[in-house]
């Protein structure tokens, strides 16, 4: 079983390291959305400052949702999908270990040049380890959501948009716990609470949404 | 013991429940029509003004039922996406899918009531209060929940999707709450607050319990004009 996660990760991962573009593409949004932000509402430090935690929060989930429409539509579309579904591998396992590559691929980068974004906003650099932790820890459970929401419109018309609107009022609780500890951090209050949260959110994630996503792919497949 | 467990599943075949369903929709729509007839003129004309919001408080005869019943309405719904997953009857996911247009409506009330509360109290439409907020984000799952049903062509499909949707969505009602009030207190600090002084003139409590029965025996009236409309236009 782990033998077969294994090659499913690995799988996932040659095929990104082959459409390199892809990857490079929702990275690029990431700091696109983020460097926009500033020509809307002024380049005053202060006010950059201040709303840096959740404009990076904010354009992390919108660029991890948006590479999710691919999560299952090249295997949906060339029947892999539907031989994993058959296989001896429980669904649950395939689900996970694919969500776990979809966040390798998307979630994994965005940790890494956040503080980059955070430094355009002139936040403190005290900070950066806290937003990077705090994001490590967010953005796999926005995966794991997404993925539910991307069994379930697999192979819909206007998948796109139906995935944003059945995924973001999910993410909520996520968006408001991870900019959350950027926040107290810079309040000097202490992050604990908010990252233990948010891991609490992971262990729940893991436990209950290969589930979700295993039962949307059975329903969206027959 | 064969003809008990016959008799539970009876009104689960679409058939048999179509005529039930009109009956109970025609007794509950005309006990709703005359109890919010009655909380109404509790609401309207006998219940005080209230000593410190004027006349403006009526506005929770229709607010707080409508509030109540928008939540109450999403968990019925999840309850009747369990069962349709559960027990893979056809009933349940009809009925799951005529309560969510009835559910985002008094979401949409109690929204569209409270803002109109808000103005003359708070002196502004919105304030990103922790009910107000959560309220908000039930709607976006109301219209997820519609939006996902209305993509799928294959009704059988379109049930079983919304009922995973639904689940997912009811586990994370409490999730959100908490983390919006929570937000909330971040930001604000104390901010205003929506709980009233527990003393209530017995006739205003009156006037909101006759409503929100009234709310209650509507939605199930228009339910079930609604899964009758879902059953003659799936089973004919």
């Amino acid at each position: 079983m782990l033998e077969a996660a294994r090659c499913i990760v690995y799988r996932e991962l040659l095929l990104a390291l082959r459409r390199r573009s892809d990857v490079a593409t929702a990275l690029l949004f990431f700091v696109i959305v983020a460097s926009l932000f500033p020509l809307g509402i002024g380049a005053e430090p202060n006010l950059l400052r201040s709303i840096a935690p959740g404009v990076i929060w904010v354009a992390a989930l919108l660029s991890s949702m948006l590479s999710l429409g691919r999560l299952f539509a090249a295997d949906h579309a060339d029947g892999t999908l539907e031989q994993m579904l058959l296989g001896a591998t429980p669904l649950g396992v395939v689900a996970l270990a694919k969500t776990f590559a979809h966040w390798l691929v998307a979630g994994l980068p965005l940790v890494a040049i956040a503080p980059l974004i955070a430094l355009q906003y002139d936040l403190p650099a005290a900070l950066y380890g806290v937003l990077a932790l705090s994001l490590a820890l967010g953005t796999p459970v926005l995966s794991m959501i997404g993925a539910i929401g991307a069994a379930l419109t697999l192979g819909l018309r206007g998948g796109g948009v139906l995935l944003a609107l059945l995924v973001l009022p999910l993410y909520v609780p996520v968006l408001i716990v991870g900019a959350g500890a950027v926040e107290m951090a810079a309040a000097g209050l202490g992050a604990g609470a908010q990252l233990l949260l948010l891991g609490a959110a992971l262990v729940l994630a893991c436990a209950f949404a290969p589930w979700a996503i295993a039962a949307a792919l059975r329903i969206s497949m027959e | 013991m064969t003809a008990s467990s016959i008799r539970w599943f009876w009104y689960a075949s679409p058939q048999t429940f179509f005529p039930l369903a009109g009956t109970i929709a025609r007794w509950c729509g005309l006990a709703a029509a005359l109890l919010a007839a009655a909380g109404l003129y509790v609401g309207l004309f006998i219940a005080p003004t209230d000593a410190q919001q004027g006349e403006a408080y009526r506005i929770i005869f229709i607010h707080v039922p409508a509030a109540w019943m928008s939540m109450f309405l999403y968990v019925v719904m999840a309850c009747w996406a369990a069962l349709g997953l559960a027990f893979n009857t056809r009933l349940s996911g009809m009925m799951a899918s005529a309560i969510a247009p009835t559910g985002a409506l008094f979401t949409f009330i109690a929204l569209w009531t409270g803002s109109l509360w808000g103005k003359p109290t708070w002196g502004t439409w919105w304030v990103w209060d922790a009910r107000l907020t959560s309220e908000l984000i039930l709607l976006f799952l109301y219209f997820g929940f519609m939006a996902l049903q209305a993509a799928i062509d294959d009704p059988r499909r379109a049930d079983r999707a919304g009922a995973v949707l639904a689940i997912v969505g009811v586990v994370n009602v409490p999730i959100i709450y908490y983390s919006v009030k929570w937000w909330n207190t971040l930001h604000q600090g104390a901010s205003v607050s929506l709980t009233r002084a527990p003393s209530m003139a017995a006739t205003m409590l009156t006037g909101m319990l006759l409503m929100a029965l009234a709310f209650w025996l509507y939605s199930i009236a228009v339910t079930m004009v609604r899964v009758r409309c879902i059953i003659k236009e799936r089973e004919a």
